[in-house]
């Protein structure tokens, strides 16, 4: 729905949200300066949040003016905009009148001013020269015994950077100011101009734990536009895959829940069933992040019986390890009494934060991209049920932690249904060359973390002239600060392990 | 607690014993691409990533692949490459310099042989000087450093720290502080917002001691590149002791590049016939 003028946008949105309950899905900003309509265009994409909604996403689409790039904010009203338009002010300079926090988010100290990398006339392949610059202005409590404490963005233990700024009385989190886009590498500037088929596999390695998810959601956009569809057996693997890199992560996450509540045995198990299923992957994929089995027309490699009866073997001693690993946690008060009532998220600020995936679902959202925007065998002929695990009363570590080993368990029960109907055919469908240009694909996958959305667009000659990624870490990571403000300093790592989410397809 | 231990014990020994034994990638896994001289060779643009360069002289044409620049995806070895290119299966390729990464080999002419650059004992053996061996070699301790990775290469680091690979058995471990690290190991091409990060933490770890780049991105830029966030690969900004191809590289072969920083192994020479 293009938009006369963007005074109507708060408007619109408003509707949108109020009238039809929808939910902000992405915002993608592009520069269409050497288009005839010359203008910069914002298009802030909504979907439906009632759960068995048909499979569709609304566009509001507003031209902003190069000469002079504003438009209204709508953060104060749609809380999930905030990092959206902070994010379009740093990369294409368009300025979110009335935004309650203006910050630079996406490039940091000494990026030169007025200088826009998303923006066409700029040139994304040369690096920038760091200019002097102030200490950035972090949000923090002042008053009488209140302590800040600076964290990142090198971190103690083997994890992605972030610099978290701690506001505390005593242990007591009094605000959390959490600042990312450490790791943002232009990945979406990198992908401009370049044919579909090389883009895919910068795509596929935005995030290491998401590569299926960020591969397949790429494909499928893509697919969109070329006008093809994927081949039964092909999405039955694609479906598959998708649930075993769900798999590995959940069974690790567990593991790595238990690191941040010191219960040394639920880690060493965690890691032993992730590396087994890693294993497994590196036997399916010839990658242990099964990267190089999704192409975009299908997938790459099938699954042959010998593959597939060691495949259950696996899925079936993780199943066990699973389980007894949940029962250890669950009869060691020290662990349960650490994840009960900590870092509490409630259902209001999930749903006005548009969380997504395991986060929103422990705090009683009821959302699941495989349900809500069909992918892989789910939008395939016959196509498998699937049980969304919902945890209405809870939205605290433990809800989280309890979310992620139902939906392992349901991981694999899927693996098994989609075995059951595979049917020979063929592999992958060929693309048209080149593929046909000006036309937007979005595609929504289920990722580990949750839903993420996928924009892309191709351009005359039939190359990527825009792809946007917004992944569910970028959703979810200000519901992070949120809820460590209900925990203490201490408690952080078990609450940012809780929700477990990725830098790298946040920050790009 | 009786339970917990009942358990352990049931589970058993996890551990590997690479490198004392061989590790054997399956089947499938992309290692390190074979180049077979003669044949009809990709063209450039079939690499994603720029890892395969061409040149002309009076030989013929000479086409070359950069092993830190490879993402191991496997797209010049399918057809109508599949001849030309076959993904070997070897994973141990770390090197101390980025020319020990080259693989080149001369397309139209059918006698010549894969020309890697040829070994020279005497300069390698300098590289993992005696000091850094005889200091660090039995003990070494590293602290991890992201450069703007996928946190790929992150996760397989931290495997090397779960029960299967146990890399404590060897003497090495992950610490928290540069301070009480001996060197560090980088993931990620080093990002604009990272990149005073990166110098600060290295110039906190003490002399001696080893910068090792794990994964394309580190090693070369990778699928990254260079860009306006973006170096380019860890030796843009600090010297590298040791680079780690792979995309990302499995844990063994993380481990093969550690024990060649402080020279315990050697690193990487002719290519092997996967």
């Amino acid at each position: 729905m293009r938009l006369g003028r963007t005074g109507d946008l708060p408007a619109a949105a408003a509707v949108l949200i109020g009238g039809h309950s929808m939910a902000l899905a992405t915002v993608v900003a592009t520069d269409e300066t050497a288009t005839p309509d010359g203008d910069l265009k914002v298009r802030y994409v909504f979907e439906p949040t009632a759960p068995g909604a048909p499979d569709r996403f609304v566009t509001l689409l507003v031209s902003v003016d190069a000469a002079r790039p504003e438009v209204p904010s709508l953060t104060t009203a749609v809380p999930a905009a905030n990092w959206h338009e902070r994010e379009m002010q740093d990369l294409f300079g368009i300025i979110p009148v009335g935004h309650p926090d203006p910050r630079p988010l996406v490039v940091h100290d000494g990026w030169p001013q007025g200088v826009f990398p998303l923006r066409k006339a700029f040139d994304g392949s040369r690096r920038v020269p760091v200019e002097p610059a102030d200490e950035f202005p972090h949000l923090v409590a002042e008053g009488e015994g209140v302590f800040e404490i600076p964290v990142g963005p090198i971190h103690a233990g083997i994890i992605e950077p972030g610099h978290f700024r701690f506001t505390s009385v005593g242990e007591t989190v009094l605000h959390l100011d959490a600042r990312l886009f450490y790791t943002h590498r232009g990945l979406e500037k990198r992908m401009e101009g370049l044919s579909p088929l090389d883009a895919f596999y910068v795509a596929e390695r935005i995030c290491g734990v998401c590569s299926v998810a960020h591969g397949l959601g790429y494909c499928e956009a893509l697919e969109q536009i070329a006008g093809v569809d994927a081949p039964p057996r092909a999405r039955l693997i694609r479906s598959i895959i998708l649930e075993l890199e769900r798999l590995y992560n959940h069974v690790g996450d567990v593991g790595n829940i238990c690191a941040g509540a010191a219960f040394h045995y639920g880690t060493a198990t965690g890691a032993r069933l992730k590396e087994r299923l890693q294993q497994m992957n590196e036997r399916l994929a010839g990658n242990r992040f099964l990267r190089g089995l999704v192409v975009p027309g299908g997938v790459l490699l099938d699954l042959s019986d010998d593959l597939l009866r060691s495949l259950a073997v696996t899925l079936q001693d993780t199943l066990s390890g699973l389980d007894g690993l949940m029962g250890r946690i669950e009869a060691n008060p020290s662990v349960v009494d650490r994840l009960d009532d900590t870092g509490i998220l409630q259902h209001q600020a999930a749903v006005d934060l548009a969380v997504a995936g395991v986060a929103a679902r422990a705090s009683g959202v009821d959302r699941d991209a495989r349900r809500d925007h069909p992918h892989g065998a789910f939008a395939g002929p016959n196509p498998p049920d699937l049980h969304v695990v919902t945890i209405s009363d809870g939205g605290d570590a433990m809800a989280r932690m309890t979310v992620r080993a139902l939906e392992a368990r349901e991981s694999i029960r899927l693996v098994g249904e989609l075995v059951r109907r595979f049917e020979p055919g063929p592999l992958q469908v060929t693309l048209p060359e080149p593929l046909p240009g000006g036309r937007i694909g979005i595609s929504a996958i289920e990722s580990p973390r949750g839903e993420a959305v996928h924009w892309l667009r191709t351009d005359p000659r039939g190359r990527v002239e825009r792809y946007h990624l917004r992944s569910p870490s970028y959703h979810n990571w200000p519901a992070v600060a949120l809820a460590a403000e209900t925990a203490i300093v201490p408690d952080f790592p078990l609450v940012n392990k809780s929700f477990e989410l990725c830098y790298s397809c946040t920050d790009r | 607690m009786l339970r917990i231990l009942i358990n352990a014990l049931r589970t058993g020994v996890v551990t590997i014993r690479y490198p004392a034994e061989p590790s054997v990638p399956p089947n499938r896994f992309r290692g390190a691409p074979v180049l077979r001289p003669g044949s009809h060779l990709p063209p450039p643009s079939v690499c994603p990533a720029t890892a395969i360069s061409e040149l002309f002289d009076a030989e013929g044409r000479h086409v070359a692949l950069d092993l830190a620049r490879c993402i191991f995806c496997g797209r010049c070895a399918e057809d109508p490459w599949a001849d030309a290119v076959g993904m070997g299966r070897d994973f141990e390729l770390a090197a101390h310099c980025r020319d020990d990464l080259r693989i080149e080999v001369v397309a139209d002419d059918p006698a010549a042989t894969a020309a890697a650059p040829a070994p020279d004992r005497d300069a390698e053996a300098a590289r993992t000087s005696s000091e850094i061996h005889r200091v660090l070699g039995r003990s070494l301790h590293l602290r991890h450093l992201d450069a703007g990775s996928c946190n790929a290469c992150d996760w397989e680091l931290t495997a090397l720290l779960n029960p299967v690979y146990d890399v404590r058995r060897l003497g090495i471990d992950f610490v928290a502080s540069p301070r009480h690290a001996d060197g560090v190991v980088v993931t990620g091409p080093v990002t604009r917002n990272l990149e005073t990060a990166v110098r600060r933490t290295v110039e906190a770890v003490p002399d001696p001691r080893v910068v090792i780049a794990v994964g394309a991105c580190a090693a070369s830029g990778g699928i990254v590149g260079e860009g306006y966030a973006s170096a380019g690969g860890v030796d843009r900004v600090l010297p590298v002791d040791v680079y780690i191809p792979g995309c990302p590289p499995r844990p063994e072969a993380i481990l093969f590049g550690i024990l060649v920083a402080i020279g315990r192994l050697d690193a990487r020479r002719q290519p092997r016939e996967g």
